[in-house]
Parts: structure tokens; C-alpha cells; sequence
């Protein structure tokens, strides 16, 4: 159990790390507010309530000829409240000369101050002292959030490209070749090259169901290799604007009996493989049903190749027939 | 169903970090051949099984699987959790069996999407 518990603070961990990466990477300026609305030291604290409550602030920067001179907060207000003196100025109730961070500074500066002090806000200066904003926690977590939606857009951008290369790139006929190889008994990388195949396949445009259909197809085929053959074989995956083919091979053993392999529940797994959770028989079932056409052919001198081919029209999504 | 729902009606532990506990899940099956799962299912649903390696998150990504259930306790390795976190699959663990955690999900209106035989695969 301790084990356990072990883990998931490991991941969370981890998690946290990408946090701080971007708490790191960005700027105070980046995520402050700029421009805040500043107090007059000589303003009485009942025109404060009522900009507070107008604007729903919860403590603003006092300036004096343009120059930051202390910080006025929530609690001050109330302090002043509970003093029945709303008359009194903001200059005895403000907090003076307040920490304060640059505006240059990475935003984790911003967050170990508010760890130290407790305080809501900070205001923020330039190189030269000047006040140019004030930040908040609530700054932050926005800031991160719009950050983490830019990381997100990058990878749309990615995928964007991808999918117009088939415009971009003009020839009699362009197609893109992926290819992996596959080592026999590999069962610990067993689907990652089917993984990558439709991460690409999704890249390049393929509708989900599209890249599902081909992802379901060449990972049986990627389990045949690694389960069946001699010496483990290939993926080689060629896409083309009207066409994908998905082709595994191998140089043996051959499969002896077609017609038995294609039949649903045969196979010629061991029991160790189906203690992993293959050797169902579904195979090459499988397979037939997620591909528009199958070619298996085999011989006991040449090994095994197995044609998967996928059809595209205007309604797969694909890169090449989209407007 | 809610994936928070389907946790606490399996007394499940989640394995994964980061996950969204509102995450609708449309359906589920059960299965140790995966195969059989390839075979059967669809997309966005939650898959209870007893076999407990890579080669589950592996089939997960391809199928579109949104989240597994390990029964029986089964305690995945490190590195099969890693790869679920990363492709933002939910693993949970239950100590319940496989007939009865199905069971208990089924009960509580939780739809199949299992197909009961290879004539339902060209439709």
C-alpha cells in the first residue's frame, strides 16, 4: 500500500513540474494587470468603500505624484469600519513602503513572495521603480491556464501543417512512407508502433474513426510479428490522397493454412501468449473488418505479407481531399 | 456515467493523476483477450479486465478506450501507469471480480458495448 501512495506522488510530482517549467518561462509583466487603479493618500476611506464595492477590489496601490507609496487592502477597510472612522484618510490606514516584485522577474518570484508574506496582491515595478501593475494569485492561475491553451495551439498548429502537406508538396504522385521495424517477442514495446501510426494518421487529418479503423488493423498485424515469426518483420505504412496501404512482412514461417488462420477463434498461439492476452484467434478477423481490402500472402520460402488497404473518399478526412 | 461514479460503485482507487472526475464514459465491456476488445468496442468507453500489462494501455490508445478497471486488485507496473498518464487514459483498481464488478456497473445502468457475435461486426 505505502508502495502505492509512493507513485501517485511521483506523478503528481511530475505534474507540478510542468507547472513550475511555466512559472519559470514566464514573466511577472506577462501575466500582471497593467494600469491598476490607484488611491489618493489624502482620499477618505468612505470613497474607498464605495470604489471597492463598484469595482469589486480588493486593495489597490496608494500613489503620490506618480510614485508607489504603500498599499491599501480589504482588511484595511475594515479596520477603519470597525473604527467607525470612514472620514480618516487612506495615508493612516495603508500599509506603507509594501514588497513589491519586477516586472521582469519569472512569475515564481511572484509566487514564493506571496508565499513568504501572505499578502493578496503585489504591486509591480519596472527597472526604474515605476509602478506598471499589480498581480495577484488569481493573475497567476490565469496566466498559467493561458499559457498551458497556448502549448495546446502549438499543437493544433503542428497539425495543421501536416494536413496541408499534401497541398503543399505538388507531384505526379505524393505519398508519405512510414516504416518500423518489429522485433520478435517484444511484447514491452508490443503497439507502439500502431500508437505512432495513428498519432500521424490523426495529424495529417484523418477522422477519428479513420485513424481508429487503421490503428485497430496495423496493431493486429504488429502483435502478428512480434508473436508469430522467426526473426520479427516490418510495418511499412504508405499514405497517399486516395489511398492508405499498411503492409507487415516477414520472413517466415509462412503460414501453412490460410483458409484456417482466417477462420474466427484459430490460432496458433502458446498458452504463455494468451496468458497476455493474445492468441484469441481474432487477428486476422479483426483486421478484415476495419480495412476496405486484405491480401495475406504466404509461402514457407518467402515468409508472410499482409496487405491492409484503406480507400479514402471526401468523408475520411483525409489531408489531400479536404475543400 | 460518470467516471466518479463508476469508482465508487466498483470501491475503485484511481492509479492516474490528472484526470477529469466529470468525464462521461458511454459504455463498457469486459475482457482479457484483446482481441476480443479490438473486436468489440467503442469508442469512449471504459474496458474491466483481469490482464494487467502495457499491451492494455496500448490497446486502450488504439481503440479509443477512455478508461480501464483492473480487477481482482491487480496492481499495474510503474511504467504501465506512466504510458496511461500519458496518454490520458484513467486506470482503476478494484478489488471486486470480474462478474461482479461488471455486474454492479451493469445494475446501475452502465450500457454494454460488448457485440454478442461476429454478425454484429459488419454492421
Amino acid at each position: 500500500m505505502a508502495a502505492q501512495k509512493q507513485k501517485i506522488t511521483d506523478l503528481y510530482a511530475s505534474d507540478i513540474t510542468r507547472g513550475e517549467e511555466l512559472a519559470y518561462e514566464l514573466r511577472i509583466h506577462e501575466v500582471m494587470t497593467k494600469d491598476p487603479f490607484c488611491l489618493n493618500p489624502e482620499m477618505k476611506m468612505e470613497t474607498v468603500l464605495s470604489i471597492f464595492q463598484e469595482n469589486r477590489f480588493s486593495g489597490a496601490p496608494v500613489t503620490f505624484e506618480g510614485e508607489l507609496i504603500g498599499i491599501l487592502s480589504l482588511e484595511d477597510l475594515i479596520r477603519s469600519l470597525r473604527n467607525n472612522d470612514l472620514n480618516g484618510s487612506v495615508r493612516e490606514y495603508m500599509t506603507l513602503s509594501p514588497i513589491t516584485v519586477n516586472a521582469n522577474d519569472p512569475v515564481v518570484e511572484a509566487l514564493k513572495t506571496f508565499a513568504r508574506t501572505n499578502f493578496g496582491r503585489l504591486p509591480v515595478l519596472d527597472a526604474e521603480g515605476h509602478l506598471v501593475g499589480i498581480i495577484t494569485k488569481g493573475d497567476i492561475s490565469n496566466g498559467l491556464l493561458t499559457a498551458l491553451q497556448r502549448d495546446y495551439h502549438e499543437e493544433e498548429v503542428i497539425r495543421y501543417r501536416a494536413s496541408h502537406l499534401f497541398e503543399d508538396i505538388v507531384s505526379g504522385r505524393t505519398s508519405l512512407i512510414l516504416r518500423y521495424d518489429i522485433r520478435k517477442g517484444d511484447f514491452v514495446h508490443g503497439g507502439n508502433a500502431s500508437s505512432k501510426i495513428k498519432r500521424a494518421l490523426l495529424r495529417l487529418g484523418a477522422s477519428p474513426q479513420l485513424a481508429r479503423r487503421c490503428g485497430i488493423a496495423v496493431y493486429e498485424a504488429e502483435m502478428n510479428l512480434i508473436i508469430h515469426t522467426n526473426h520479427g518483420g516490418s510495418l511499412r505504412v504508405e499514405i497517399e490522397p486516395y489511398k492508405i496501404t499498411m503492409e507487415a512482412y516477414d520472413d517466415g514461417p509462412g503460414i501453412i493454412d490460410i483458409e484456417k488462420a482466417m477462420q474466427t477463434g484459430y490460432s496458433t498461439a502458446t498458452h504463455e501468449i494468451r496468458e497476455m492476452g493474445f492468441g484469441a484467434g481474432m487477428g486476422l478477423i479483426n483486421i478484415n473488418r476495419c480495412v476496405d481490402e486484405m491480401r495475406l500472402i504466404s509461402s514457407r520460402e518467402r515468409g508472410t505479407n499482409l496487405y491492409m488497404i484503406m480507400y479514402l473518399n471526401e468523408n475520411n478526412g483525409t489531408p489531400a481531399k479536404e475543400e | 456515467m460518470q467516471l466518479k461514479e463508476i469508482i465508487s460503485l466498483v470501491e475503485g482507487k484511481l492509479l492516474t493523476d490528472h484526470y477529469d472526475q466529470n468525464e462521461k464514459i458511454d459504455g463498457a465491456m469486459g475482457a482479457d483477450l484483446m482481441s476480443d476488445v479490438l473486436a468489440s468496442i467503442s469508442p469512449g468507453a471504459a474496458l474491466l479486465t483481469g490482464l494487467c500489462n502495457p499491451q492494455v494501455i496500448r490497446t486502450a490508445i488504439i481503440a479509443d478506450i477512455h478508461a480501464i478497471i483492473f480487477v481482482r486488485g491487480k496492481q499495474p507496473e510503474e511504467e504501465t501507469i506512466d504510458l496511461a498518464n500519458e496518454e490520458n487514459i484513467s486506470i482503476i483498481t478494484t478489488n471486486l471480480g470480474m462478474f461482479e464488478a461488471c455486474g454492479i456497473l451493469y445494475k446501475a445502468g452502465m450500457k454494454s458495448f460488448e457485440k454478442q457475435s461476429l454478425e454484429d461486426f459488419n454492421t
